[in-house]
C-alpha cells in the first residue's frame, strides 16, 4: 500500500510537472499563432470602390500565401458586404470578432461606416484599418482616447492632406504654369469633405488661389446644372472638388453644357479605370489626386499589383483597392513581427510599421499626433499623385517625377491665359 | 439670364416627370394597378441601352431603341410574373387584392433594384447625348440634348394622345378607364386591352428612363426615388388623371428648379413636398381628379 501511494504520489508528482513543463512550453504557444491567419474584410460589393476592398484583399491574401504564408500560417480572408450602411457594418463587424473569430479587420472607405465601427473596434479590442475614410475625426478619436481607441488604423489619407495635396498642386500647376488665380469648392455634403474644405481654405490662399465661395451640396443631387450656373455666375478660374460619393453626374453635366472652368481637386470616382465609360467619355480633361495608376510606378509593387488585379477582376483598383491591399499586407507584418494575434501586441507592432506598398512608404503617426494611428502624408512615404483623364486612359500628372504625360484641356474649358 | 435658365431647365425637367408619370397613371386608370416597381422598370430601361451601347457599340438611337424594348419586356414579366397571378389568384379574397398588389410590386421593385446593384453596380451611368453639343439661346448655353429631350418627351406624349382617342385600338383603353364592366358587357376581350395597356406603359416607362439616363444619370438607386417621384406627381394630379398628372409634373417640376437656381440646390425638393402635403388636406382628390 505505501508503495503504491508513494508511487501513486510520484506519479501524480510527475503528471504535476510534466503538465506545469508542458504549459511552460504552451503558455508562449498559445500567445504565438495557431492554425491560419484570419482576417475580416467589409465593404459595399455594389460600388466600385466596396468590391476594389473586397478585391485587393484577397489578392492579397493570395499573394502572401504565396510567399509562405505569415511565419508559415495561411491567410484566411472572410468577406461581408455592409451596402454602405453604418448598421450592417456593424453586425458583419461583429460577427467577424465574435463568430468568425478573425484576427484583425480591413474595411470601409465611408467616413461615416468607419466612425460607427471605431467604437466597436475599442470594445471588442479588434485591430481594425479602413482603406479610405478620410475623415480627421477617425484618428482624433485615437488621439484623444488612446487606451480605447488604440485599435484603429486609416489606411488611406486623411482629408487634411488631401486637400493639402490638392493645394500644392494647384500652386505647381494652375498658379505657376497657368496663372490662375481665383476658385470656387464645390464638394458633396459628408463627414470627409468637412476637414477637406476647411483645409482647402487654408493652403489655397496661401498658394495665390482667392476662394470666392464654398458650394457644399447633397450626394442625392442629380441636376447640377443650377450649381455649375452659380459657379459660373461668380466667374473663377477654375472649380476645386470635393467629391466620392458622386462622381458621373458632375462629370457628365460639366462636359454636356460645356461649363468653361476647369475641374480639379478630388473626384474620388475619377480613379477608376471604369469611369470613362460610365462618362461615356466625358471624363476628358477631368483631374483628381488618387493614390496611384496602373502605370506609374510608384514603388516596385505598383504595377505587379495594378496588373494581378486587372487580370483577375478585369478592371484597375481604385484608390482605395492600392490601399486595402497594402492594409492587408501591413497586417500580415505586423502580425509576422510580433510572432502573435494578440490584438494588443498586434497594434504596437502597426504602430512600428515601416513596410513599402503600392502607394509608397507606409508609416503611421504616434499617438500624440492629433493625427494618431493616421497614414504619414510627405516626401519619402505617402503623396498620391494627381491624374488627369486624357482619351480613355488616366495620365499621371504630376509630381513631375511620377508624371507621364502632360496637363491638356477640353476646348470648351477657358485657360485665363494661353501659357502654351 | 437666371430666368431663361430656369424657364428652359424647368421645361425640359417637367417634360420628364410628365412622361414617366403618365404611365404610372395610365395602367392605374386602365387596370386599377398601383405599380410600385415602376421606377425599377425605368432603370432597366436605362442600365441595358448604356450596356449595349458599351458592350456593341451602338449609336446612341439604336442604344436607346434597345432601352425601352427592355423596358417593355419588364413592364411584361411585371405583369405575368407577379400583378395576373395575384389578380387571378382564388386564394387572395377579391376586396384584398389591391393590397396584394401594392406589396407585389413593391417587393418586385426592391428585387429589381438589388438586382441590378449586383449586375451594374449602384454607381450612376450615363447614356451618349443623343446630339452632343451646345446652342445659345438668348445668351444662355444650353445643350441641345437637352432641348431634344424636352421635344421628344412632347413627341411621345403626342402620340400616346393620338393612339388613345384616334385609333381603334386605342379607343377602349380610354373607355376601361371610365368603365371596365361595361366594356367587358360589350364583348371586348379584356385580357387584349390589359395587354395592349402594359405594352403602352412599357414603352412610356422605358422612354423616360433612357430619356433621363441620356440628361442627368440613372443608377440602381434611383429606382426607389422615381417610383415615389411618379407616385407623387400622380397623387397632386388626381390618380387616373392623365392630363392632371401633366400639369402636376409641371408644377412639381418648376417649383423645384426654381428652389434650385433661386434658394438652393440643397432645398430642392422641398417646396414641392410641401404642396403635396397641402394638396392631400385641402383637395385629396389632387389637381383634376375625379372623385
Amino acid at each position: 500500500m505505501k508503495l503504491t501511494s508513494h508511487m501513486r504520489k510520484l506519479a501524480l508528482g510527475a503528471t504535476a510537472l510534466s503538465s506545469l513543463a508542458l504549459l511552460g512550453t504552451a503558455l508562449p504557444a498559445a500567445a504565438a499563432i495557431k492554425g491560419p491567419i484570419k482576417i475580416g474584410v467589409i465593404g459595399e460589393a455594389s460600388s466600385v470602390a466596396g468590391a476594389a476592398i473586397i478585391n485587393a484583399s484577397k489578392l492579397a491574401a493570395e499573394n502572401i500565401n504565396a510567399h509562405g504564408g505569415i511565419n508559415g500560417h495561411k491567410v484566411e480572408v472572410i468577406t461581408y458586404d455592409d451596402h454602405s450602411s453604418a448598421s450592417d457594418a456593424v453586425s458583419a463587424f461583429k460577427r467577424l470578432a465574435t463568430q468568425d473569430k478573425v484576427d484583425a479587420i480591413v474595411g470601409s472607405y465611408m467616413s461615416e461606416v468607419v466612425l460607427a465601427l471605431e467604437p466597436w473596434a475599442a470594445r471588442l479590442h479588434m485591430p481594425y484599418i479602413s482603406p479610405g475614410a478620410a475623415s480627421t475625426k477617425i484618428p482624433l478619436q485615437v488621439h484623444e482616447h488612446y487606451n480605447q481607441y488604440k485599435y484603429t488604423f486609416q489606411g488611406w489619407l486623411n482629408s487634411a492632406f488631401l486637400a493639402q495635396s490638392v493645394c500644392d498642386f494647384t500652386k505647381d500647376v494652375f498658379v505657376d504654369k497657368y496663372h490662375m488665380k481665383t476658385t470656387v469648392i464645390m464638394s458633396e455634403d459628408a463627414a470627409w469633405t468637412a476637414p477637406l474644405d476647411a483645409t482647402y481654405k487654408k493652403c489655397l490662399p496661401k498658394v495665390g488661389v482667392k476662394v470666392l465661395d464654398e458650394i457644399r451640396f447633397n450626394p442625392d443631387t442629380s441636376d447640377f446644372t443650377p450649381i455649375f450656373n452659380k459657379i459660373e455666375g461668380l466667374h473663377p478660374d477654375f472649380i476645386t472638388t470635393g467629391i466620392s460619393h458622386v462622381g458621373v453626374r458632375p462629370t457628365v453635366q460639366w462636359h454636356d453644357q460645356q461649363v468653361p472652368l476647369a475641374m480639379t481637386g478630388i473626384s474620388s470616382q475619377a480613379s477608376t479605370s471604369t469611369f470613362w465609360k460610365d462618362t461615356n467619355g466625358a471624363a476628358e480633361g477631368v483631374l483628381t489626386q488618387t493614390g496611384a495608376t496602373p502605370t506609374v510606378a510608384i514603388t516596385p509593387k505598383t504595377i505587379p499589383f495594378a496588373k494581378a488585379y486587372a487580370k483577375a477582376y478585369g478592371d484597375s483598383p481604385s484608390y482605395v483597392g492600392y490601399a486595402a491591399y497594402d492594409d492587408v499586407h501591413v497586417i500580415a507584418d505586423a502580425i509576422k513581427r510580433a510572432n502573435s494575434t494578440n490584438p494588443d501586441k498586434i497594434v504596437s507592432a502597426m504602430e512600428k510599421t515601416d513596410y513599402v506598398g503600392t502607394v509608397g512608404r507606409i508609416q503611421y503617426y504616434g499617438k500624440d499626433s492629433i493625427y494618431a494611428h493616421g497614414l504619414k502624408y510627405g516626401k519619402g512615404l505617402v503623396t498620391g499623385l494627381f491624374i488627369q483623364w486624357q482619351d480613355g486612359k488616366q495620365v499621371a500628372v504630376w509630381p513631375d517625377k511620377l508624371a507621364d504625360g502632360k496637363i491638356k484641356f477640353p476646348s470648351f474649358v477657358k485657360l485665363p491665359t494661353a501659357t502654351h | 439670364m437666371v430666368a431663361i435658365q430656369i424657364l428652359i431647365d424647368g421645361f425640359v425637367i417637367s417634360a420628364l416627370y410628365g412622361l414617366g408619370a403618365i404611365g404610372f397613371t395610365l395602367i392605374f386608370g386602365v387596370t386599377g394597378v398601383l405599380n410600385l416597381a415602376h421606377g425599377g422598370i425605368m432603370v432597366i430601361a436605362a442600365l441595358v441601352g448604356w450596356y449595349a451601347a458599351n458592350q456593341f457599340g451602338l449609336d446612341p438611337y439604336a442604344a436607346a431603341a434597345v432601352g425601352v424594348l427592355a423596358g417593355m419586356i419588364a413592364a411584361f414579366i411585371t405583369y405575368f410574373v407577379v400583378i395576373r397571378p395575384i389578380q387571378q389568384s382564388r386564394t387572395i379574397p377579391s376586396d384584398e387584392t389591391e393590397i396584394f398588389i401594392l406589396t407585389g410590386t413593391l417587393l418586385w421593385g426592391v428585387m429589381i433594384q438589388e438586382g441590378l446593384a449586383y449586375l451594374f453596380s449602384d454607381n450612376p451611368v450615363t447614356m451618349k447625348p443623343l446630339l452632343p453639343g451646345v446652342v445659345y439661346i438668348l445668351g444662355d448655353r444650353t445643350p441641345i440634348n437637352e432641348i431634344m429631350i424636352g421635344i421628344l418627351c412632347w413627341v411621345v406624349i403626342g402620340l400616346l394622345w393620338l393612339v388613345v382617342y384616334r385609333t381603334k385600338i386605342g379607343k377602349p383603353l380610354l373607355a376601361a378607364s371610365e368603365n371596365p364592366r361595361a366594356l367587358g358587357l360589350l364583348g371586348f376581350e379584356m385580357s387584349r386591352i390589359y395587354l395592349f395597356s402594359w405594352a403602352i406603359y412599357g414603352i412610356l416607362a422605358g422612354v423616360a428612363g433612357v430619356l433621363l439616363a441620356s440628361f442627368l444619370g440613372v443608377s440602381s438607386a434611383s429606382a426607389g426615388s422615381l417610383t415615389a417621384s411618379a407616385f407623387s406627381i400622380v397623387v397632386l394630379g388626381g390618380l387616373g388623371s392623365v392630363w392632371g398628372s401633366l400639369i402636376a409634373a409641371y408644377v412639381v417640376g418648376y417649383l423645384e428648379t426654381i428652389t434650385a437656381y433661386l434658394i438652393s440646390p440643397q432645398l430642392r425638393p422641398i417646396p414641392a413636398l410641401i404642396v403635396l402635403v397641402l394638396v392631400v388636406y385641402l383637395r385629396p382628390q389632387g389637381i383634376l381628379g375625379r372623385r
